[in-house]
């Protein structure tokens, strides 16, 4: 029940409000920067005064994987967290200024308000993607050697898919909270736990973070996969969207 | 035929019962003034008829349509003004009625002139491409209303529409209310007794979550009416002596003197309208003023809701 009116709506308020354009600016710099780090880092440490030649010299020359590693590291470190930052204020924001109840009393369903919300953020994190994407494998390309379009493009759909994870969950925080602190600490708790039981050695391998290293093997032209921990981010996401809008529907506004 | 349909309405939050049992019957057309003190379960009651909030137990229904159950069908029958109606700051007015125009699911022309049409209603042609983050409480006040308006609702609630405003905003937005008569039901709550003096066409008295009583608004003030007159001279002497032969008057209960004032109560109307003047000019009285007392919304609510505090 216009989903389509009130996605519009999310999308000219991420542009007015300048989240669009913070988002794209912070994925931007680190998609063009990490070729660049990758190559020029140990160029800038020899050029400082009073490092040691020895040390110098166990620098090995810079590589396409150096690219690619540093890549999957900024993307790792800030997408997910701009992935949190800016969704965890959408919902117990709307309930806190009282915009929620004036515009449920509309022919607006919840399950509307809610996944419009989450399909504008994250068409707002495919552009951002595309263009450090991009970015990246354009330096790749002047600063090292071409990179492969399918891998690379893999990699990128990996990386969105635990960004959505992480935006998801944090959705869902924000429609169980009733104050913007409680959402912030839901979300980092999510991120908390994720990211420790993915760290742990056998279950690891069922969780999103397995994802990163998944894209940056295909990168390599291994041939390992992850099809298990795909399976359960997809199933996070669709699980975590399902109980927001089974929770707000029950939800006095 | 009722607009709003209220049955034995409870709604509990812990141990605190905000509504006790509510029994209301809005009828169509009118202008349903929504009284009682604060934290009597008004906006509750606003809040469950506009699908906000669950009931714990009761019927509510609005146009027909059960609350609870046609929850998805209710946003096309009613208009709502919460008491401090939320917009995106971001907006301005003319996107925000479009927007809600789009959400009706009207067309471009239709939105068009609609959103004229009230911008114009509430006088805001001026700063309809003015963001709205920067608007007074009563622009948002009257935007709200416009937006409350936009898809000719059967019925309207509003929730202390006018409370915050400041004179010149109160009565503005009471001219709306006004003039929204017969055009669609109202049910608006206040704590304002004059504003529901002035615009409400019904009154239902609210208290302790439970209605004391509900009543068109003539009805309500002839039944609560004090039989009273009150005459004022500028002779205090005589007015003294007036007052001792009208104490020996078998239809007379009360006298009471105040600063030239005689407030008398009598057990019988007609015969003192037809006595109290020719006893007063044969006591040899020279009247300032004489009155039959009228008795004011805010006499029967402080009694109704006094008598409901003391049980």
């Amino acid at each position: 029940m216009n989903f389509i009116t009130v996605f519009r709506k999310e999308m000219l308020e991420q542009w007015r409000t300048f989240r669009f354009l913070i988002v794209v600016a912070v994925f931007a710099a680190f998609g063009l920067a990490s070729p660049l780090l990758a190559k020029f880092t140990p160029e800038m440490l020899k050029s400082l005064p009073g490092v040691p030649t020895e040390l110098l010299s166990a620098f090995p020359a810079p590589t396409v994987t150096d690219a690619i590693t540093q890549y999957v590291k900024n993307m790792s470190q800030f997408g997910i967290l701009l992935a949190l930052l800016m969704t965890m204020g959408v919902v117990v924001q709307e309930k806190e200024r009282g915009t929620a109840a004036f515009f449920l009393t509309r022919p607006v369903s919840r399950e509307t308000f809610l996944l419009a919300k989450f399909a504008s953020m994250t068409v707002t994190f495919i552009a951002s993607l595309s263009i450090a994407a991009i970015g990246c494998w354009y330096y790749t390309y002047v600063l090292f050697e071409p990179l492969a379009w399918g891998p690379f493009l893999a990699l990128n759909g990996l990386m969105l898919i635990i960004f959505l994870v992480y935006m998801a969950l944090s959705l869902l925080g924000s429609t169980l909270a009733h104050s913007q602190g409680i959402a912030v600490g839901l979300a980092f708790l999510a991120l908390i736990v994720i990211g420790g039981i993915g760290s742990l050695p056998s279950i690891g391998d069922y969780f999103p973070g397995r994802l990163f290293s998944w894209g940056v093997t295909l990168m390599m032209g291994g041939n390992d996969t992850a099809w298990p921990a795909f399976g359960v981010s997809l199933g996070i996401i669709a699980a975590a969207l399902i109980i927001a809008c089974i929770v707000f529907r029950r939800q006095e506004v | 035929m009722s607009s709003v349909h209220i049955e034995n309405l409870k709604k509990h939050y812990g141990a605190v019962h905000a509504l006790d049992g509510l029994n209301m019957d809005v009828a169509s057309g009118t202008v349903f003034g929504f009284l009682g003190p604060n934290g009597a379960g008004k906006t509750t009651t606003l809040r469950i008829l506009t699908g906000l909030a669950h009931p714990t137990s009761g019927k509510a229904q609005v146009s027909g349509l059960d609350v609870l159950r046609d929850g998805h069908k209710l946003a096309r029958h009613i208009g709502h003004l919460p008491e401090e109606p939320a917009f995106y700051p971001w907006m301005t007015p003319l996107e925000f009625l479009d927007y809600l125009g789009r959400l009706y699911g009207f067309s471009a022309a239709e939105r068009g002139s609609r959103t004229r049409e009230l911008l114009a209603l509430v006088r805001m042609e001026d700063v309809s491409k003015r963001r709205i983050g920067g608007f007074s409480r009563g622009m948002r006040q009257r935007l709200g209303v416009a937006a409350a308006l936009i898809h000719h609702p059967e019925v309207l609630f509003l929730d202390e529409p006018a409370s915050a405003l400041d004179p010149v905003g109160r009565k503005e937005v009471l001219d709306l209310i006004e003039n929204l008569r017969g055009q669609c039901t109202v049910v608006m709550s206040t704590h304002i007794l004059a504003d529901v003096e002035r615009v409400c066409d019904v009154v239902g008295i609210i208290a302790k979550g439970k209605m004391l009583v509900q009543s068109p608004r003539e009805e309500l003030l002839e039944r609560y009416a004090v039989p009273a007159f009150e005459v004022e001279a500028d002779d205090h002497v005589a007015l003294s002596r007036w007052a001792e032969d009208l104490r020996r008057i078998s239809w007379v209960t009360a006298v009471t003197s105040q600063n030239g004032t005689l407030r008398i109560t009598v057990k019988d109307v007609q015969t003192a309208k037809h006595d109290l003047l020719t006893q007063a000019v044969g006591a040899g009285l020279v009247l300032n003023r004489y009155e039959e007392i009228r008795p004011s919304l805010e006499d029967v609510f402080l009694q109704l809701v006094g008598a409901e505090s003391v049980a």
